[in-house]
């Protein structure tokens, strides 16, 4: 964990291709979309890290339950980590939906079910943060993260439920799709394909940057632990 | 009066193994109850601050949003809603407040009884300040405002709305008392989470004095009971090792 690891810089270079390629896909590989136009591409892109934001808060909550379970430190350090993550990408789902919304909602943003619920999700987690930030000591600040862990993530689908009318103009482009979203499409062979590839290329980079994070923190909590023996020699 | 709860915490009642029994375990619940509300009827101070807080809440929101007779009927509910969590807020930030200034928890902490029981106590009588105080702001809105709040089914509501509220709240601020800016942390926390059982129960209230039949809010409010009996269950789980450290 501690020393430079080849697998971990395999997972690096691997993750910038896949972006490369998936910029690629998204800008010209995959086709021209007849009502909305070019806009309709940051779609991709929304889709995954959308996806990615709601893994990340999931392993967030599966090692918070796992420290409480087994007191290893290793859990707490993902599950922090993990947050992290979703955070950045709960806003990058957020800010690249409103991008979109402007042309074809003719809004920055409406107060939709599914508008709500990611910023109470969004705020649930920068929550999270503060109060891994605001708390001292490590085995007080891992537990006290961990049940707040637990308690944000079944928070989500429970907003999710008391907002829930069931229209909503959110488009709903897998599965069933809603007659009142607005901005609705059908997906051909390609949109598929190039869906699909940036969906896997983020769950890379995803893990990537984790791996990163996780190694950092664990890092810093052993040079504390350095600079604790230091100063009390 | 002079029941103090030290005198009624006869030490051969509990034993040393965690495990009492259940009726020990009431009685630790009810010793914690009685303590907080004897301290709250000798310092008067948090009812009658809770209760000057919400006048003046309701009366910024009179002349901020100028409730006049058209506007009054919609928005009412919400402004209702928007003074409790306040209040209710103001109160969950004193809940642990005398523990923590008389470093008192410690000493709740080695006794030898079941955390849960600190937990419950706790969450109940903050509960009971927060009915006191729901039963001063409705008769008052009734009289401010001329809304009639006074239906069976909109008054569950209100306590089955508080009830999760209230037990989301004394857990995250047991969490909150941990940090350095505590005041300031608990609503942080706690605004997110219990934002599904205030949408819910303005959903719900709305509906129930709008004269809505059941099947228009029956989602909205089973909602609130899930809500409740969730964070029940989370409750009691984690509060062992929120408190343990």
């Amino acid at each position: 964990m501690l020393r430079t690891n080849s697998r971990l810089k395999l997972m690096t270079v691997s993750s910038l291709i896949l972006i490369i390629l998936s910029i690629y896909m998204v800008l010209i590989y995959a086709p021209r979309e007849v009502v909305m136009g070019e806009i309709q591409r940051i779609f991709y892109y929304h889709v995954a890290s959308g996806w990615i934001a709601a893994l990340a808060f999931l392993v967030t909550l599966i090692t918070s339950i796992m420290f409480l379970a087994t007191q290893n430190e290793r859990h707490d350090h993902v599950a922090m980590s993990s947050a992290e993550i979703g955070v950045i990408f709960t806003t990058m789902n957020i800010v690249s939906g409103s991008i979109w919304a402007r042309p074809v909602w003719n809004t920055w943003w409406t107060w939709d079910p599914r508008l709500t619920t990611a910023t109470i999700m969004w705020l649930l987690y920068i929550a999270y943060l503060f109060l891994h930030a605001g708390l001292e000591g490590h085995d007080r600040r891992r537990h006290i993260t961990a049940v707040y862990g637990i308690v944000a993530f079944i928070s989500v689908p429970l907003t999710f439920m008391a907002i829930r009318i069931w229209r909503t103009i959110h488009p709903v482009v897998i599965g069933s799709a809603d007659p009142d979203a607005e901005g609705q499409f059908d997906m051909t062979a390609r949109m598929t394909t190039t869906l699909l590839f940036t969906v896997s290329t983020f769950t890379v980079l995803y893990l990537t940057i984790l791996w990163h994070r996780v190694r950092i923190q664990s890092l810093f909590e052993y040079m504390s632990k350095l600079q604790y023996q230091m100063y009390n020699d | 009066m002079m029941n103090s709860p030290v005198s009624t915490m006869k030490s051969p009642m509990y034993n040393n193994d965690k495990n009492p029994t259940t009726g020990q375990y009431w009685r630790i619940v009810r010793t914690i109850i009685w303590k907080d509300i004897n301290i709250e009827m000798r310092k008067k101070t948090l009812i009658s601050a809770l209760f000057i807080f919400s006048v003046m809440v309701t009366l910024i929101f009179t002349f901020a949003l100028d409730l006049d007779k058209s506007t009054r009927d919609n928005v009412a509910v919400g402004v209702l809603w928007v003074t409790f969590v306040f209040a209710s807020t103001l109160g969950l930030n004193q809940t642990f407040a005398n523990e923590k200034n008389h470093r008192s928890l410690e000493g709740m902490l080695l006794s030898p009884i079941d955390y849960t029981a600190i937990f419950v106590g706790k969450f109940i009588s903050t509960y009971i300040f927060v009915i006191i105080i729901e039963i001063i702001i409705i008769p008052m809105f009734y009289i401010l405002y001329g809304i009639q709040l006074f239906s069976p089914l909109f008054l569950l509501i209100v306590l089955l709305g508080s009830f999760g509220y209230t037990l989301v709240g004394t857990l995250l601020t047991s969490i909150a008392i941990r940090t350095q800016v505590r005041e300031i942390m608990l609503p942080i926390l706690l605004f997110p989470v219990s934002m599904p059982i205030i949408i819910a129960s303005v959903q719900c209230s709305n509906a129930i004095l709008s004269g809505a039949n059941w099947g228009q809010f029956s989602n909205a409010f089973n909602l609130v009971i899930v809500y409740d009996i969730i964070f029940i269950g989370v409750a009691i789980m984690t509060f062992d090792h929120l408190i343990q450290e």
